[in-house]
């Protein structure tokens, strides 16, 4: 019944789409080897429909994609579609007017039914309409470890983080860098957040990032989460890379012990050819503690005065979500789907094991939920002075912290 | 001179009146652009606009914001270490470089397009260039300790003491070629005679260059000086390209935390109170000396 439904409704979509078929420009930042693959999945889903998708890649990741995106969207040359990670990098835009209103394609497809958990949606809202279309879930709390890395140290593979710690020395004798940290200042951020969970916890995390409670900032438990981040940052010195998967290429190789990267590292493995399990580990939370952050990313779509290009607007925010593309988009991706009525046999341990954690509902919300724009690249400047920066003391550090935790709105 | 002068005024406003009119599109461009955009940066660094601007004026808490923060610091000295530098050696090795071509010497032609040559690439590309020299793993380091050098240790774009200078060094590598350039039309531009009389006088040559010379290239030294220090205080590419600013916040320069304060923070008032200090400190330099200068000149 439900195939008959499918067909009859595909003979219906299809000849209406091809009768308008209309070039979309679409702008994101997946530039990398996994992450293009991944994309190249919507833009064939997207060819399927009679339209077109155009793809406008902006290289160097969101730092550097994000301004030209904004300046393109206040500057009158608005693109058919683009990603944001969704959260309130894009609310100005929003509440100047900037971006459309999808309400009535969501009501029609019954999103907030089916995009689990709500809270995705939830950032997408503003006054109780709809303005972005959620179509992954990055969680950032993921430790990869390279298994060949430890084998030449002959050292076990570690299990949690104090282990990691415990087995840098050795690593360190034969030559690899324990821990891979790119020079981009967001990166060096990122990996103190992770650090923040694992070693804080959960409650911890909500009581600075949420509710920007100045006084848990400065106080014993994050005491904990700096010194934890100058044993880190006493692993990565040597690393020398400046791109994410570049330091992801370390571990790949070998050269380097581990790397703390959100799980769109997983498409650099899966592309190499490399086995979850076999060739390398991954430890969800540093293996302390099993929580994800439920960030990710979305697609907004810019008011446009063209009407067949609303037309094809709608007809793109319907195929992100489609059952079959959100597969076959985040497998590719390493991401997890952002519903959860798929069927992911396909997925490899490490995506079971983020699945599992999201299940049992052990999630946070993303910082880019959570902190402006400003508050982040605050936070990163202050992170990536810490890392490259030996003489700077984690209580220095926890003190800047607090002042920027004070006045973050 | 008086009697035109009696009866000068309203000749004075319409002779070259075609020429006039021809400029006021240029003088519109200047005061609404330039000046009207100035203005504008201005006011709004004393509000807390975010990604757009919004008049809701907070006073001088963007300043405050600013100077307490250490990236901010370490840009203001990272351009001091390196203003300073690039306007000396790139004076001084430039017109040694000239005062060298000026000695009648063959293939003078081959020499100066080599020594232009890098002012033809971007920055852009002159810094990547010199990220890959300066690499410690395929850069110079390497080179040297495939010789057997295998201690050396050359890696300034990796280390936040000196990473200013690794900058410095492709900087001059890019610029030092126009200012020899410049200097050495300079050079050309002083009359056979006086090298003449200043041999028949004995005076040995560095002292010809040195107090005579030098003082008569005076107005080729300032446009040169003005070339090199607006390229100085909007040094930014450079930095971009060969080091994005690091390690950690080690070679950040205002330019760049104007920039990234205001697209990728979101956060336009910070990004404005920064780029009105870039045209506070110019101003501080530029209007004493341009008294001095130009003001100076006319009660002569």
């Amino acid at each position: 019944m439900r195939f008959m439904a499918a067909m009859l409704a595909a003979t219906v979509v299809l000849p209406s789409a091809a009768a308008y078929a209309t070039d979309l420009e679409v702008t994101h930042w997946w530039t990398s080897g996994g992450e293009a693959a991944a994309v190249a999945e919507f833009a064939k889903a997207f060819d399927a429909t009679g339209n077109k998708w155009i793809d406008g890649a902006i290289a160097g990741a969101g730092s550097t994609a994000r301004p030209i995106m904004v300046s393109r969207l206040t500057g009158g040359d608005p693109m058919g579609a683009t990603q944001f990670n969704h959260g309130r990098q894009a609310e100005e835009l929003v509440e100047a007017g900037l971006l459309r209103d999808l309400t009535d394609v969501a009501t029609r497809e019954n999103w907030k039914e089916i995009i689990k958990p709500a809270s995705l949606l939830d950032s997408c809202t503003v006054d109780g309409k709809i303005y972005c279309a959620p179509v992954n879930i990055h969680s950032w709390q993921w430790l990869w470890l390279s298994n060949a890395a430890f084998e030449t140290a002959g050292v076990p593979v570690p299990k949690n983080w104090d282990e990691f710690v415990a087995a840098a020395p050795a690593l360190e004798k034969a030559g690899i860098v324990p821990l891979a940290v790119g020079g981009q200042a967001w990166q060096a951020a990122g990996a103190f957040d992770v650090l923040m969970v694992a070693i804080a916890g959960k409650d911890t995390f909500n009581k600075v990032f949420k509710d920007k409670d100045a006084d848990v900032a400065a106080g014993p438990d994050m005491a904990r989460v700096f010194k934890a981040a100058e044993d880190a940052r006493r692993m990565s010195r040597g690393t020398n890379v400046q791109d994410w998967n570049q330091a992801t290429n370390m571990v790949i190789t070998g050269k380097a012990g581990g790397q703390i990267m959100g799980d769109w590292a997983q498409g650099e493995f899966a592309l190499a050819g490399k086995v979850a399990g076999k060739d390398y580990t991954c430890l969800p939370g540093l293996g302390v503690n099993e929580v994800i952050s439920t960030g990710g990313d979305a697609f907004y779509f810019p008011v446009l005065a063209d009407e067949e290009k609303s037309k094809a607007q709608e007809v793109l925010a319907s195929t992100l979500l489609a059952p079959a593309t959100q597969v076959a988009f985040n497998l590719k991706k390493g991401s997890l789907p952002v519903r959860g009525d798929v069927d992911l046999a396909a997925a490899n341990d490490c995506m079971k094991k983020g699945l599992d954690i999201l299940a049992k509902g052990n999630v946070i919300e993303g910082t880019d939920q959570l902190l402006s724009a400003d508050s982040q690249k605050q936070k990163e400047d202050l992170f990536s002075e810490f890392f490259a920066n030996p003489s700077m003391t984690p209580e220095d550090a926890q003190k800047r912290f607090a002042a920027i935790i004070a006045s973050a709105d | 001179m008086t009697g035109q002068a009696h009866t000068g005024r309203p000749r004075r406003l319409l002779r070259n009146l075609s020429s006039k009119i021809a400029s006021i599109p240029m003088m519109l461009t200047a005061v609404v652009i330039f000046l009207g955009g100035t203005i504008w940066t201005v006011v709004y660094s004393f509000t807390n606009s975010k990604l757009l601007p919004r008049a809701n004026f907070v006073g001088f808490d963007q300043y405050e914001r600013l100077w307490d923060a250490p990236r901010w610091i370490v840009s203001i000295q990272n351009l001091a270490i390196y203003g300073a530098l690039t306007l000396v050696f790139s004076l001084v090795v430039g017109f040694v470089l000239a005062a060298l071509m000026d000695q009648k010497i063959r293939f003078e032609n081959t020499f100066r397009t080599i020594f232009l040559y890098p002012f033809a690439l971007s920055f852009i590309v002159t810094g990547l260039v010199w990220q890959w020299i300066l690499n410690p793993e395929f850069g110079v380091q390497s080179v040297v300790r495939a010789l057997g050098w295998t201690s050396f240790t050359f890696d300034p774009l990796y280390n936040a003491d000196i990473v200013i200078y690794g900058v410095l060094i492709a900087g001059l590598w890019q610029g030092t070629g126009l200012v020899m350039c410049l200097l050495l039309a300079g050079l050309r531009g002083i009359d056979e005679d006086i090298w003449k009389a200043a041999r028949v006088d004995g005076i040995p040559m560095w002292k010809t260059y040195l107090f005579i010379v030098i003082p008569m290239m005076r107005p080729v030294f300032i446009t040169t000086l003005v070339i090199i220090a607006s390229g100085i205080v909007k040094v930014y590419d450079l930095v971009v390209a060969q080091t994005s600013g690091g390690p950690g916040i080690a070679s950040e320069v205002p330019a760049k935390y104007v920039y990234d304060y205001m697209f990728q923070a979101q956060n336009l008032g910070q990004g404005f109170a920064a780029s009105t200090m870039m045209l506070v400190t110019v101003a501080i330099i530029i209007i004493p000396w341009a008294y001095l200068e130009f003001g100076g000149r006319k009660r002569v």
